[in-house]
């Protein structure tokens, strides 16, 4: 089980890409809106919540889908859509999500968890335009 | 479970017999729920005492998928109208979200995060709901009638605290007076304007006077129609030195505080919570847990209820419904079973992954609806501190931590016991942030927020427990949110030729078992008509 970043810095610092700030401290900062800035640090803020903190999803009475090793992620755009608007259980989170945060966190899903769709990155734009 | 309010209906602009009535009246409260009655807003429920079903066409059999309140119910009443009733529920236990923990009891959420209630013996947390309030008729009808005792629920206590972060140095107040000094100021506010004249166009003379002699009382003013510290102020808000007894037992007064002040802390944002239909006393929480109610329903209905079956496949023809399930306990999968009829009260957060063939309408709105995220964190203490060392019964703590509220308990005062208080009930991007975390660290984040109000927590910590409704393995969600309500609703409500869904995401009371309750009469009534139109009668 991976810890939280709350718990351990050190870990987010090791894997944090060379330009993301360290979110670390931008945890419950405001009661309407995710303030955590980079993808690793959004996926483990809200994403983690179901589809847990290494993208493995869960089986209950029903399923959360796996995001580890998932096709559908090869292009951005179906990722943004379900992000911002939700699907059939999961809220969209286009309400407490700015066009970045979705950008970023979409981006870090579709390049972790034994994805690896670098190209065609999702960006602000495009986020904007499916909003 | 939820703190849902509908959102106040846009008032008309008030006559002046109203507007006296509203805010001259004595009583303050007491005086909104009558110019609220007057306006036609504050609607009781719709329950009119215990269903009559008439007698069922013989041999006819119903379906009913899961045992949470909404499906109890249905089972409970369709069997005693004389139906063949079967009941398959997914959990070993009933009742859905109407769920206590109990110590001793180990509970494993999604993601495999487990944790085991260490609370002392006896003591217990609500998870899902955890208030019945008055005006609740119909679920408080099968408490009286299946003998589940009710205690009162304090909600808002005049002693707990309002607090904020960025108010008075992050110190909280007691509710009481931030209540105290808001009516006072505004009533001080209103009587200048009124005597200013600008009111002049509104008031006659008569009303003029008759408005000061209200604010007068309202909010504590002096005979000059001002609020300032002194008995009168210290009368409500407390005194600095309350009346004793013997040698020094003068009171004195406490100091308001300024207006300024007062509206810059924000904390006034708190004082409508008692308002609400579904959170003014009195509010009532079964002895002993609220899944009381469940277990009560459960014993009345028996071995109808069978438990541990996973339905996965939901298929209806002219001839009946056919239900597929994997049996958890064999471990067999593909068993089916038929009835002439069925009662959904699967949540649409598991149904929208179950094989079925409703109706393009119906399954519309199966497909598209997202279960919101809710947390709520349990804490036991060693002491009750916040009754001992704060004078605290009951109650609720209101804050803008992420903890968004301490709720205090209604049970046992004065116990040397430890104690549990809700000590996180938090929605929206808070909830998801709490539900990412793993649960030890919910209780640990928990116990830090809330030593900021009561530094007492982290010496007196005992045991703690976190549900994240989303990681509920039984719903994924704490309760059903609407895309399109008004427009849909009467889709997902209808009944599709021998099958009708029910369950608090089919009602006007989303959360609450109320909801559930409500759908549930009304769908086993339009199920009943239905199957005596089937069978000629």
């Amino acid at each position: 089980m991976r810890k939280s970043m709350i718990a351990a810095p050190l870990v987010l610092a090791a894997f944090a890409l060379p330009v993301a700030a360290d979110d670390s401290d931008a945890w419950f900062e405001s009661r309407s809106a995710l303030t955590q800035q980079t993808g690793e640090g959004i996926y483990a803020a809200v994403c983690a919540s179901c589809h847990m903190p290494e993208g493995g999803g869960a089986s209950g009475a029903a399923d959360y889908p796996a995001l580890a090793n998932n096709p559908r992620l090869e292009f951005p755009d179906y990722a943004i859509m379900v992000t911002l608007h939700g699907q059939a259980a999961m809220p969209g989170l286009g309400g407490i999500l700015d066009d970045a945060q979705v950008a970023e966190v979409v981006n870090y899903i579709r390049t972790h968890f034994g994805n690896d769709y670098p190209d065609d990155p999702a960006t602000e734009e495009l986020v904007s335009d499916a909003r | 479970m939820a703190e849902t309010e509908n959102p106040t209906p846009t008032k008309p602009i008030p006559t002046r017999r109203e507007f006296l009535t509203m805010v001259g009246a004595v009583g303050g409260a007491a005086a909104m729920y009558q110019a609220m009655g007057m306006m036609g807003m504050a609607h009781a429920s719709p329950y009119d005492g215990p269903i009559q079903l008439g007698q069922a066409p013989e041999g006819t059999k119903v379906l009913i998928l899961g045992a949470g309140i909404a499906g109890m119910v249905a089972a409970m009443e369709l069997r005693d109208a004389g139906y063949d009733v079967e009941v398959l529920e997914y959990r070993d236990v009933a009742g859905g979200r109407c769920w206590t923990l109990r110590a001793g009891d180990t509970y494993e959420e999604l993601g495999g995060f487990v944790q085991t209630v260490d609370f002392a013996e006896g003591n217990y947390f609500n998870p899902g709901p955890w208030r019945v309030p008055y005006n609740h008729y119909a679920i408080l009808d099968y408490c009286r009638r299946l003998e589940v005792e009710l205690e009162p629920l304090i909600q808002i206590n005049n002693h707990a605290y309002v607090h904020s972060v960025d108010a008075f140095d992050g110190k909280p107040v007691r509710y009481r007076e931030v209540n105290a000094d808001f009516r006072g100021h505004i009533s001080d506010l209103l009587s200048k304007v009124t005597n200013q004249g600008a009111l002049d166009e509104v008031l006659s003379e008569e009303d003029k006077e008759n408005l000061l002699e209200g604010l007068r009382t309202f909010g504590a003013l002096n005979s000059d129609n001002e609020y300032v510290s002194g008995d009168a102020a210290s009368r409500r808000r407390g005194f600095d030195r309350p009346p004793g007894g013997g040698v020094d037992a003068t009171p004195i007064s406490s100091e308001i505080m300024d207006v300024s002040t007062l509206l810059d802390s924000g904390l006034w944002s708190r004082l409508a919570t008692s308002e609400t239909l579904n959170s003014s006393a009195p509010i009532f929480q079964p002895k002993g847990g609220m899944d009381m109610i469940a277990r009560a329903m459960a014993e009345n209905l028996g071995d109808v209820i069978r438990y541990r079956k996973r339905v996965t496949r939901i298929r209806q023809d002219e001839d009946g419904v056919t239900v597929t399930y994997e049996d958890l306990i064999t471990g067999e999968t593909d068993v089916t079973t038929t009835a002439d009829y069925c009662v959904c009260t699967i949540p649409f957060s598991i149904l929208s992954q179950i094989d079925h063939d409703f109706s393009a309408p119906l399954a519309n709105v199966i497909q598209d609806m997202p279960y919101a995220a809710s947390i709520k964190v349990g804490l036991e203490f060693k002491r009750r501190f916040w009754e001992e060392d704060e004078h605290i019964y009951g109650g609720t703590t209101y804050t803008d931590l992420p903890i968004s509220q301490i709720s205090y308990p209604s049970n046992d005062y004065l116990s040397k016991r430890p104690g549990v208080v809700l000590g996180a009930y938090s929605w929206g991007a808070l909830a998801y942030q709490y539900s990412s975390i793993p649960p030890e660290e919910r209780v640990t984040r928990t116990v830090e927020w809330g030593s900021q109000i009561h530094p007492q927590m982290p010496e007196e910590f005992k045991a703690g427990v976190s549900v994240a409704w989303h990681r509920v393995p039984w719903t994924l969600g704490c309760y059903g949110l609407w895309n399109d309500k008004d427009d849909h609703y009467e889709d997902a409500v209808a009944m599709d030729r021998r099958i009708v869904c029910a369950g608090e995401h089919l009602s006007y009371l989303p959360a609450w078992m109320e909801g559930a309750v409500l759908s549930s009469l009304d769908a086993i009534s339009r199920l009943h008509d239905t199957a005596r139109n089937q069978a000629g009668e």
